[in-house]
This record gives C-alpha cells, structure tokens and sequence, in this order.
C-alpha cells in the first residue's frame, strides 16, 4: 500500500521549464508547492562542469542527459493497420529528464509563433476557404490569440533572457529584425549574438536572392544579464558544445541558470528527484484530481495529496499521464469522438550541406542558437492555393555543435567507408556550412496517441502509442524548401551539396527534431480539445497541463517560447481566478 | 569586420595557458595499461581471440592506414569497441529491450533486435567468419584486403544471409562504433593521441572560443585538447 506524504497546495510532474516557472508562480501566490522530478538532480557544478562536459560520445551519441528508454519509451506506427514498435533507442526525437528537463540540454532558440498560426483554422477560412483544407486534416483554433498571449511572451523573454533583435516593435517595422513577426511590446533583453561565418555568408546570399535575413532569437548570452528573478548569465563563449549538452558556462538558458536558485530559497517549496509520477487520482466523481501516486527511488509507491496538479512533463509524458489517469475521454479516431491523444503533430525539418573547399568555417565555433534566419516564406506570408499545400517554414544557417562524430556533413556520393571516406572527412570537415529548414506539420484525423496494447514500462504500466506518418502536405512542402536550399548554394557558388528532407514514411532512427506536440490539446470546444483556453481539463478541473501538448498543429517555429507564454498564461489564470473559486474556467 | 581580432600571438600563449590550467587541475590521465599504448600490448577485456582477430581485420578495411590521415589500428579503435561492448554500450544499458521483438521490421522503426550489442558481435562475428570460409576458404582476418571490402560490402547491402542477426544490421553497428572510436574522446581508448582529431582538424574539448567567433575563413591554429588534459 502507498506511504502518504503531507498534504500540499499544488503538486507539479516534472521540473523543466514548466514546472519551475509555474512554481515560482505558485510560490509566489503563498502556495506550499512540491515537485515531483523522474530523473536525477542537475546542477550546473558538478552536473556539467567542464571539462567532463565537453564529450561528444557521452552527451551527443550515447544521450547521457535524455530519457532512457528502458526507462519510459513510447510504440510508434505508421498507420492504423500497423503493429507499433517500441522506439527502442533513441532516434528521431530526443525527450529530456531529469531536473532542468529538456530544458538543460537545448539550444536556445526563443521564437514566438507568427499570430495566424494561433488562429490557423479561422485565418484560413477567412483568407483561402475552408475548402483548401483537405478533409482528414483537423487543423484548429488555440483558442487564445496572440494579443492576449503578448504579455506573457514578453514575460518570459525576460525570465530567460533572449539575444536578439526586435523586427516589429508595437507596429513599427525595425530595420534587422525580422519584418515579418507580429508586433512586440518591446526589445530582446540582449542585442544579437555576434555571428560566425557561415552565417555571414548566408545573410548576404538571402539579401541577395530577395530575402530579409535576420538574426535569430537565441537563450545564449550575448552579454551579462540579469532577470526578473535575480539570475544572472555570463556572455557565451561559443563553446560548441550546446545542444544535447548542458552549458558549462552559465550562457545558455535553461532552468538551471535562469529559476532554479531562485526557487530553492523559497521556503514554499520543495522537489522530490527520481519520482516518477505513475498516475493523477481522481476523486470518486472523477470532477478532481486528490493529488497523484509516485514511484521512489527505490520503486515504493507514494501518494501525494494535492489541491491543484499541474502536469508539467514533456509533452509525450502529459499525455501519457492523462490517458493512464482516465483524465477526460481517449480520442477514437475511427469516430472522432474523445479527445485526449487528438492531433499529435511532430516538426517537419530538413538541411542542405553546402561545400566550399577555400572557406574555412571552424564548424567547432558556435553557440546553440546563433545563426541567421529569414521569414519571408514563414506560414503567414504563404499563398496556400499557389503553393498547393498548407504551411510554411524557416530557413536559416547556423553553426553549433560542429562535433566529428554526429556532425560530419559529406558531398553526396561519399563513401561511407573505406579510402574514400577517410580522404572526404580530411578534405570536407570544417569547409562546409549548413542551411536548415524548420516547418510547421499539420495534424490530421488519424495521427494521434493512445495506449499501446502490448508493450509495458518497467512499472507494468502500458507504453504511449504513436500513430504518425508525413502525409502529401508535408511532404510537398518539404520538397518546396530543399529547391529554396538549392537556389542558395547556386547563388553561393558552392562546390558541392548534400542534403536529408524527408521524402517518404516517417524515419525514427534519424535525428529531426524533438518538437513533438499536441495530444492534449487546447481549445474551446471540450469536445474537440482536452484542456481550455486557461490549460486547465476540461473533466477534471484541478489539473492543468501547460506545455506542447497544447498545439493543436505545430507551428514552424520553435516551441518553447510558446510553452513558456501559456505557462505563465495559466498560472494568471489559477493565481487571479481559479484560486478563489475552484472550478472550471470555462 | 571584427571587434574581436586578436593577435595569433596572444591567442597560442592563451591556449597553452589553458593546458597548463587543466594540467595543474589534476584531471585523471588517460587509462594506464602495461607498456606502450598499442594493441599488441592490449587484453581484450570483452573479445575472444577470434573476435579480436576480426575486429582487428574489419575496422582496419572500414578506415585503411593508406593515404592521409591515420587508420583504425593507428587510433586504437579496436580497443575503444571492445571497452564499450564490456559497458553500458555493450549491455544495451539505456534501450528499451522488452519483448515480442519483430526483427523483419521495417528499418524505418529502427532496432528491433532481442540481442545486446554485445550479444550480436558475438553471435555475428563466427557467422561472418563461417561465410567467408564457405565462400573464400579462410577467416575474415586472412582473407586479402580486395576479398575484406567484398565481404564488408555484402554485409553492408545485406547479400549475405547471417543465420541470426540481420547483416546490414550489424554491419551497420561496426561502422557507427568504428567511427565513434575513431573521434572519440582518447578517455573511451580510441583516437589514440587525438590523431583524428588533429588529422580533420577540431580541436576537441577546448570549448572557448570568445575570440574566434568573429574571425571570418580563418584557420584555426591550435591543435587540440582531450578531457584528460592531453594536447596534440
């Protein structure tokens, strides 16, 4: 039988950025506040101190700070008439653990979403017709739009500290700054990063060929910082260890350096590490949640009660834990009815290496989110009927982590072996440079997540199930900026390319991104979504679940800077609203 | 074009300086063993001598001592597998490894076996070996360099029928560990004496380079640094 602790105010599943956030939040309003963390401690000293961190086996090819998948893993499909398969080892996407979450081992990059992207469906009935969207793809609402969001946008560029610069401030169009952005209530707290020169050449090529580069918005320390908080970042030394890492030098921003320390001085709260939350229960009448069952470090299975649950684990995991709990009705894609596991969306992305054997790069030079990008061919500038699918994306150039062993871009036609390899990893290593594609990935009727029927976690309980696949969308539009890539290297005069779009099924061995989203989406038609426009369920009301399970399709930018806003979204609504009155918000 | 340009000077005595930093740390030398460091003087902790033998023959066709740059036997990449097969690696530690397996998956869901990767090399490396006798008489390790490539080859695209592991499976396990060996840390065994870090030119775990983000197609001029303190 489960040992019981105290009862707290609020119990929070994971500490990465949500959960952290949303405890300083919570604390703040005099909550008592426990967070219940799978994985282990992080703390920058020793956790990744120098120079244990700068390994490239260790951290990027053996995955040291990422979910084990012995551990918790998900099954993945194809299609409804497929067998899933256990994601054995990781591949495609890269989910965190442990204190800090994804968040310690980022690269940085703090976007905002373009504001048509948070009102998709009604931005395309408006402008194309409803008639565009083809039947099986269920593109929705947020339910919350990007004038209301901006504060808390804004909020958390400040809480994690954001190089960059400003293309749309209050209306006004900025010369450098991305044109194309909606408008925003004030400056990057930190001017751009300085920009290695792949990117340099890359920006030029853009103006060039009628672009408007710009540098992108990176959580990597241009300069000394110090955020609302207290924290405070030391200036990036481009160490090229970034991404898949944790930052030994107090530059990049993650919870670690931007609210952890902060936290720990409040008296209100408290964190539990190897817990791993196995289920929210539910009161009898199932309307709200008495707190959730954990398993220790030793595997003893623990209740902690709780008046408020917030899930703040990855995106995968949250809906993981809302299905196993029963927290509102599993989505059946064969009637569409249900709503928990609906449009889950991944990140379409792709890269095109070019080569220049006079040019030396020092591809080892770099920070996790320096680089260039341009937006003129982002979702919001996109004419859907031309075009012929439905989307858009970033393209941009940008160096980080140029390590031997996953970062060795060859010309195609290399051997992968042999002689010759050996010849084009002396001639080629360091003389080429990347541009990326990042895009968004519509949802569609039968890509979402339930429970699998056969495979088990080491708790007995069953894996999450993925059903995904590209589908002619995606795909057409992946083919669309490999071309833009290639206008690139004519216009550079490179030597030779190599380039990966995805052209076919879903490949899991291959690294893409770790952008998965949706599943427990919000909205405000309970039937079409799991959580309301405040994040909060709509059965269950005391449990909120903030994070990328909230998109009801993937935008082309990345998604933290989104997390964060909703994040901060949701803990006014509980700290203004919900706490008074506990109730459902909508 | 760049605030940052410094004299190459400053930059070399700032980089010795940094060595000699680590140095004083008291940072753990490489991994000692009796003698020199060459695979002669080796103990396989986790291969049979007919393993050995194999890995020996095979990693030293999958990246040749000829031509520029040094081979897998001049880095000890022999000795960076064998260590991690004894490991975590080797134990299959992090994956998910639970049954009912489908090997005949579709490579698109990437490892479905019920073996380890230790367990493969096991199994794999004598049905390699009973192949080549079959086709060409002898083992792997004594067949000519011309009949190494084409039995690599025929592992790689999956024409040879191994009795239980997919071919291309394992081959493709043997050239991923190859090449981590080969730009591995010297800490794991391999890249003995940062010769393929120097040869490609990255200059391993210096991670600093304030002054070098500015500096547009410039060649780096230090050799590189590993973990423990090492420079080339």
């Amino acid at each position: 039988m489960a040992r019981t602790q105290k009862k707290v105010d609020a119990v929070i599943v994971g500490l990465g950025w949500v959960g952290s956030v949303m405890a300083m939040e919570l604390t703040a309003a005099g909550l008592d506040v426990v967070a219940l963390e799978r994985g282990p401690d992080r703390k920058t000293v020793p956790t990744f101190a120098y120079p244990k961190i700068a390994d490239e086996l260790r951290y990027a090819v053996r995955y040291e700070l990422m979910q084990r998948p012995a551990d918790s893993t998900v099954t993945i499909r194809h299609n409804t008439g497929q067998t899933a398969l256990p994601y054995r080892r990781l591949g495609s996407f890269l989910p965190g653990t442990g204190v800090g979450g994804a968040g310690a081992h980022w690269n940085g990059l703090l976007w905002r979403p373009n504001a048509e992207e948070l009102r998709l469906k009604s931005y395309i009935d408006e402008r194309f017709g409803a008639d565009i969207i083809p039947d099986d793809m269920t593109i929705q609402d947020f339910g919350v739009d990007y004038d209301e969001l901006e504060p808390y946008f804004d909020r958390f560029e400040k809480i994690v500290g954001v190089s960059g610069k400003a293309g749309n401030l209050n209306g006004a169009i900025m010369d450098g700054g991305n044109p194309f952005e909606a408008p925003r209530a004030s400056e990057y707290p930190m001017p751009p990063l300085e920009q290695t020169y792949d990117a340099v050449l890359f920006a030029e090529a853009a103006r060039n060929l009628g672009y408007h580069p710009f540098p992108k918005p990176a959580a990597n320390a241009s300069q000394v910082y110090t955020n609302p908080y207290g924290m405070q970042l030391g200036p990036c030394n481009y160490c090229g260890f970034c991404e898949r890492f944790g930052c030994l030098n107090y530059s990049k921003s993650s919870p670690q350096t931007c609210v952890l320390d902060a936290l720990y001085q409040r008296q209100n709260f408290e964190y539990r590490t190897n817990a791993t939350v196995l289920k929210v229960e539910l009161a009898p009448d199932g309307k709200t949640a008495t707190g959730v069952t954990y398993a220790d470090a030793k595997g003893e299975e623990v209740f902690q009660p709780a008046d408020l649950v917030i899930l703040a684990a990855f995106q995968l995991n949250n809906v993981h834990l809302m299905l196993l709990s029963g927290i509102g009705p599993p989505y059946d894609p064969a009637t569409g009815a249900g709503a928990v596991g609906r449009n889950y969306a991944y990140q379409m992305t792709g890269a095109t290496s070019l080569f220049f054997k006079n040019i030396d790069f020092n591809p080892f030079v770099g920070a996790g989110a320096n680089g260039v990008a341009f937006a003129d061919l982002a979702l919001s500038q996109m004419d859907f009927a031309k075009n012929g699918f439905i989307g858009g994306g970033y393209q941009s150039s940008q160096q980080t982590n140029g390590q031997p062993i996953h970062h060795l871009p060859l010309p195609d036609g290399t051997p992968a072996w042999g002689a010759g390899w050996k010849k084009a990893v002396g001639e080629h290593y360091g003389h080429s440079m990347d541009i990326v594609l990042q895009s968004t990935n519509m949802p569609y009727r039968d890509a979402y997540l339930d429970l699998d029927p056969t495979y088990r976690d080491p708790f007995g309980r069953p894996l999450l199930r993925m059903t995904f696949d590209w589908r002619p969308n995606e795909l057409k539009q992946a083919q669309f900026f490999k071309e833009k890539a290639a206008e690139f290297g004519r216009e550079m005069g490179a030597d030779a390319s190599s380039s990966f779009y995805p052209d076919g099924h879903y490949d899991t061995r291959v690294y893409q991104s770790t952008h998965t989203v949706g599943g427990a989406i919000m909205g405000t038609d309970r039937q079409t979504s799991a959580i309301n426009r405040y994040l909060q369920s709509w059965d269950v009301h005391n449990v909120f679940a903030p994070g990328a399970n909230a998109f009801p399709q993937n935008f082309e930018y990345n998604p933290t800077g989104m997390i964060g806003a909703l994040t901060l979204w949701a803990a006014r609504a509980i700290r203004e609203d919900y706490l008074a009155n506990p109730r459902p918000l909508m | 074009m760049t605030d940052f340009a410094i004299d190459r000077r400053d930059l070399l005595l700032n980089g010795v300086a940094s060595v000699a930093i680590l140095a004083l740390g008291g940072l753990a030398p490489a991994m000692a063993q009796a003698g020199p460091d060459t695979l002669e003087n080796y103990k396989p902790v986790y291969f049979d001598a007919a393993e050995w033998a194999f890995v020996m023959a095979a990693t030293d066709r999958l990246i040749p001592a000829d031509g520029e740059g040094p081979g897998a036997l001049a880095t000890l990449v022999p000795r960076f597998i064998d260590r991690q097969l004894a490991g975590d690696f080797g134990k299959a530690s992090r994956w998910y490894m639970q049954g009912p397996h489908d090997p005949d998956a579709s490579p698109l869901f990437g490892f479905q076996l019920a073996q380890t990767p230790a367990e493969i090399y096991r199994i794999a490396i004598p049905e390699v070996d009973a192949h080549c006798r079959t086709t060409y008489g002898e083992t792997f390790a004594a067949l000519s360099d011309a009949d190494k490539d084409a039995v690599l080859h025929d592992l790689e695209t999956g024409e040879v029928d191994l009795k239980t592991v997919p071919a291309a499976d394992f081959f493709a396990m043997l050239l991923a560990n190859t090449k981590e060996g080969y730009f591995a840390d010297p800490r794991y065994g391999g890249n003995h004496g940062m010769q393929a870090w120097t040869y490609i030119g990255f200059p391993g775990a210096r991670a600093s380079f304030r002054e070098w983000v500015g500096q547009q197609n410039t060649p780096y001029p230090l050799g590189p640094v590993s973990i423990g303190g090492e420079r080339a």
